[in-house]
C-alpha cells in the first residue's frame, strides 16, 4: 500500500510538473493541504537556509502567522517561481536577484512595493548600504529587501606563485599585459576563466567596459537606447578581450573549463593559473574546497586601473546582493512585511550571515567584521563596496532575459575568437 | 494476419483501452493541443497570453538562429544513427549468441541504461575537464592535445554523440539480441550445408532478417534524436556559442530563458511536426507500413 502510495504520489508530481512546463500550473493542481501554511521561497543552499530557517523560527514565535520556508535548486528555481506566480502555490515572500529578475512581475503587480514602508521607517531603511538597496530597485520604487552578503567581483590571485616570481598583482592594463606575459614563459596560466559558462566571461566586459566608459554606458544600455551597444568603451572593451585571448591570457582551453564542478577554481588552487576575477562566493568556496590554498595562499584586489579610460577606478561590479520581496498576492502581505522589517537586519541574523564568510549589506558594520573568522578578507570586501563610486550590477541580471541570452551566447562567440567587436555589437543591436 | 477470423479465443474488449486512453489524451493530447494553442500567443509566463496571430510563426520560419539549431538537429541526428546502428547491430548479434562468458559481458554492456541522463551527463562534464578529466588522455588521441574537446563546435558536437552513443547503444543493441534470436536456426544450417561462412552468413541471412528491427531501431533513433536535451543542457549548455544547440535546446531557451512562451511553443509545435513527417516518410519508404515478414515462405 505505502508502496503504491508513494509510486502514485511520484506520478501524480511529475505529471503536474509536466503539466506545469506546458503552462498549465493553474489547473495541475499538487497543492498538499497537509503542509498548509505560507511559505518563504529561496535558493537550495546549505550554509544560508539554516541562518534562514532560524529567522522564520523566531518570527513564527510571537506572530499570528506562520510562515515555512522552502527551498529550491538554483537552476530550476527561476522557471519554478514563474509558473508558481499567480497560483494557490506561490510564496508570501520569494527570494531574487532584484533588477530585470523580477521586472516582469512588478509590471503585472505581483511584487508588493515597499517604497513608501521604508520611507516610513527610516531606521529599517537606513539600516542597509544605500547602494545596494538601491541597486534592487526598478523605476525608483523598492521592491526587495537585502537578505544575504554582497557580491561584487573581485580580482584573486595566488600569493605565493606572485611571491615566487618576485611580482606583484596588476595596478593597471600595462602591468596587467606584462604579467600574463611573464606567467605564460614560466608555463602558467595567468588567469583561470571558467569559459564553458558566458557568465563568468561576462564579468571581463563588465569591468572592461566600466573602466573605460563609467557606468554610465551601461545605464545606456539597460535604459535601452538605441545605439548603446556600439558605445566606443563597448568597443575597446571587446578589442582588449580580444587581445588578451590571442595573448593567451586565459590558455588554450578555457572554453571546456567548468565553473560549477569546480575547474576554474582547482586550477587556481593548484598553482596553475595565477589570478581569477570572479565573484566573492569564490572566498567560501576556497575555504571549502581547498583550505589550505585559502589560508595560505590566496590574495585578493580590485580590478586594475585602466589609464585611457573615463570610469571612476573605484567602480564595482557584480552582484549587488540577493533580495526577499513579497507576493502582492499573498494572503499576509502585512505579516511578510513584518517578517522582513524585523529579521533582514537583526543582529542574530547579521551575525550568522558574518560568521558563515558573507558579508552583509548592513551600515556600521566594520566592528563586527574585524572581530569575525575572516576579517581581513570582509573588511577588503565591506571597504570596497562602501568607497565604490557605483556599483554596476551583472548585466545578466540586468537586462531582460531575452537580451542577456543573446549577450551571453555572442560574448562566448568573442572569446573565441569567432566574432570581433564590431560582429557583437550588430548582433546586440539588432537583437537575435 | 488472415488468421484472425479464425481465431477463436477471446479477445480483450476495447474497454480494456480506456486506462490507457484516458492517461493518453490526458497527458499527452491535451497538452499538445493546449501548446498548439500557446503558439498563436505572446505570452511571458505571467498574466494572461496575447492572442498574435502567426507572429510566432513567421518569427520561426526569418529566425536565423532557429534555422541553425534545425540544421545542428539534422547533423546530430544523422551521425548519432551512422556511430550507432552498426555498433548496436553487431553488437546485438553477438549477444544473441553463446559466446563465453556473453551474459556477462552484455550486462555490462547494458549497464548505461540503468542511469539517468542527467547523471550520465555530470559524470561525462567532469571527464571533461580539459585539466582534470579524461580529456587531456583523450584528446591527444583525436588530435586535441590541450584537451579542449568542449572548446570547438564540431569536437563538442562530437562529444555529444559518443556521450549519446554510450547512452543509447545498449537499448539498440537489446532490440538487434531480442530480434537476432528469433531468426531461425535452420536457416543457418542450409547455409552452412552450402559452404557458406560466417560473413556470408551474416550477410544474406541475419541482415535481411532484422530488416523490421533495423527500421524500428532506426525510426527510435531519428526521431530520438528530435529530443535530445538534457545531455546538451548538462554538457555543454548549447555551446561554444551556439554549436550544440539543437531545436529543442532553442524551445527551451525561448520558453524557459527568454520567457517568451508563445514562441517556444511554436518550435515545440514545429518540432512535432518534423518528427510526425519523419515517422510518415521513413514508415513509407522503408515498406514498414506493409508489415511484411521476414519470415514469408518458411
Amino acid at each position: 500500500m505505502t508502496e503504491f502510495m508513494l509510486g502514485r504520489r511520484r506520478f501524480m508530481t511529475a505529471s503536474a510538473a509536466g503539466l506545469a512546463v506546458l503552462g498549465l500550473a493553474a489547473c495541475g493542481g499538487g497543492s498538499d493541504p497537509t503542509r498548509d501554511g505560507a511559505t518563504v521561497w529561496s535558493l537550495e543552499d546549505p550554509v544560508h537556509n539554516p541562518i534562514q530557517e532560524a529567522a522564520i523560527e523566531a518570527f513564527n514565535q510571537g506572530a499570528s502567522s506562520r510562515f515555512r520556508l522552502e527551498t529550491f535548486a538554483n537552476t530550476a528555481y527561476a522557471q519554478r517561481l514563474r509558473v508558481s506566480m499567480g497560483t494557490p502555490n506561490a510564496p508570501s515572500v520569494f527570494f531574487n536577484w532584484g533588477g530585470a529578475s523580477i521586472r516582469s512581475y512588478v509590471e503585472v503587480d505581483q511584487v508588493a512595493d515597499l517604497t513608501d514602508r521604508l520611507a516610513a521607517d527610516a531606521a529599517w531603511r537606513d539600516s542597509f548600504l544605500p547602494a545596494v538597496l538601491d541597486a534592487g530597485r526598478i523605476d525608483d520604487r523598492n521592491y526587495g529587501i537585502p537578505l544575504r552578503g554582497m557580491q561584487p567581483v573581485v580580482l584573486f590571485y595566488h600569493t605565493e606563485l606572485f611571491a615566487e616570481n618576485d611580482l606583484r598583482p596588476p595596478a593597471n592594463w600595462a602591468e596587467l599585459l606584462d604579467l600574463v606575459d611573464r606567467f605564460q614563459a614560466i608555463g602558467v596560466t595567468p588567469f583561470a576563466l571558467a569559459g564553458s559558462e558566458s557568465w563568468t566571461q561576462l564579468m571581463w566586459l563588465e569591468y572592461l567596459v566600466d573602466r573605460l566608459g563609467g557606468e554610465q554606458v551601461f545605464e545606456r544600455i539597460s535604459a535601452g537606447e538605441e545605439g548603446a551597444w556600439g558605445d566606443p568603451a563597448m568597443i575597446g572593451a571587446l578589442d582588449r578581450i580580444g587581445e588578451l585571448v590571442e595573448r593567451g591570457a586565459f590558455g588554450t582551453n578555457f572554453s571546456s573549463v567548468n565553473y560549477g564542478a569546480g575547474g576554474a577554481s582547482t586550477l587556481f588552487a593548484m598553482g596553475d593559473a595565477a589570478m581569477h576575477l570572479m565573484g566573492t562566493w569564490e572566498y567560501p568556496n576556497q575555504l571549502d574546497q581547498q583550505p589550505a590554498f585559502a589560508r595560505d595562499a590566496l590574495g585578493w584586489t580590485t580590478f586594475p586601473v585602466l589609464e585611457d579610460g573615463d570610469g571612476d577606478p573605484s567602480a564595482v561590479v557584480g552582484n549587488p546582493t540577493n533580495y526577499f520581496s513579497v507576493n502582492s498576492a499573498a494572503a499576509d502581505v502585512e505579516a511578510a512585511v513584518e517578517f522582513l522589517r524585523e529579521h533582514m537586519n537583526s543582529d542574530a541574523y547579521v551575525d550568522a550571515l558574518i560568521a558563515a564568510g558573507d558579508v552583509p549589506a548592513i551600515t556600521g558594520l566594520e566592528d563586527r567584521l574585524s572581530t569575525s573568522p575572516n576579517a581581513e578578507y570582509a573588511l577588503f570586501i565591506y571597504e570596497m563596496v562602501q568607497s565604490a563610486a557605483a556599483f554596476t550590477p551583472s548585466w545578466d541580471q540586468a537586462l531582460p532575459p531575452e537580451v542577456a541570452r543573446i549577450m551571453l551566447t555572442t560574448l562566448q562567440e568573442v572569446f573565441l575568437g569567432e566574432r570581433d567587436a564590431a560582429g557583437f555589437v550588430e548582433v546586440l543591436e539588432s537583437g537575435t | 494476419m488472415s488468421e484472425g477470423a479464425l481465431d477463436r479465443t477471446t479477445r480483450p474488449g476495447l474497454w480494456y483501452a480506456v486506462p490507457a486512453m484516458v492517461f493518453f489524451g490526458l497527458f499527452a493530447l491535451v497538452p499538445l493541443v493546449f501548446v498548439v494553442v500557446l503558439s498563436f500567443t505572446h505570452w511571458n509566463g505571467l498574466g494572461d497570453p496575447q492572442a498574435a496571430g502567426l507572429d510566432n510563426w513567421q518569427r520561426i520560419a526569418a529566425d536565423p538562429t532557429v534555422l541553425d539549431s534545425l540544421r545542428i538537429t539534422v547533423v546530430l541526428g544523422v551521425v548519432c544513427w551512422l556511430v550507432q546502428t552498426p555498433l548496436s547491430l553487431l553488437l546485438g548479434v553477438w549477444a544473441a549468441g553463446h559466446q563465453r562468458n556473453r551474459a556477462v559481458l552484455s550486462a555490462v554492456f547494458f549497464l548505461p541504461l540503468l542511469l539517468s541522463g542527467a547523471a550520465v551527463a555530470i559524470a561525462w562534464r567532469s571527464l571533461l575537464d580539459p585539466n582534470f578529466g579524461l580529456a587531456s588522455v583523450l584528446g591527444p588521441l583525436v588530435g586535441i592535445p590541450d584537451g579542449n574537446l568542449l572548446g570547438s563546435g564540431t569536437s563538442a558536437l562530437m562529444v555529444i554523440v559518443v556521450i549519446v552513443a554510450w547512452q543509447f547503444v545498449p537499448f539498440h543493441t537489446l532490440l538487434y539480441q531480442a530480434a537476432a534470436r528469433r531468426i531461425p536456426q535452420q536457416l543457418y544450417e542450409a547455409a552452412r550445408m552450402d559452404g557458406a561462412n560466417r560473413l556470408h552468413q551474416f550477410r544474406h541471412i541475419t541482415l535481411p532478417q532484422l530488416r523490421n528491427t533495423i527500421i524500428t531501431s532506426s525510426l527510435l533513433m531519428v526521431v530520438g534524436s528530435l529530443t535530445y536535451f538534457e545531455t546538451i543542457l548538462i554538457v555543454t549548455d548549447g555551446g561554444p556559442g551556439r554549436a550544440t544547440e539543437v531545436l529543442p535546446f532553442r524551445m527551451y531557451e525561448a520558453g524557459f530563458r527568454s520567457y517568451e512562451m508563445g514562441y517556444g511553443a511554436a518550435i515545440a509545435s514545429a518540432l512535432v511536426l518534423i518528427g510526425t513527417l519523419l515517422s510518415l516518410v521513413m514508415v513509407r519508404f522503408s515498406g514498414f507500413s506493409k508489415m511484411r515478414s521476414t519470415l514469408e515462405g518458411l
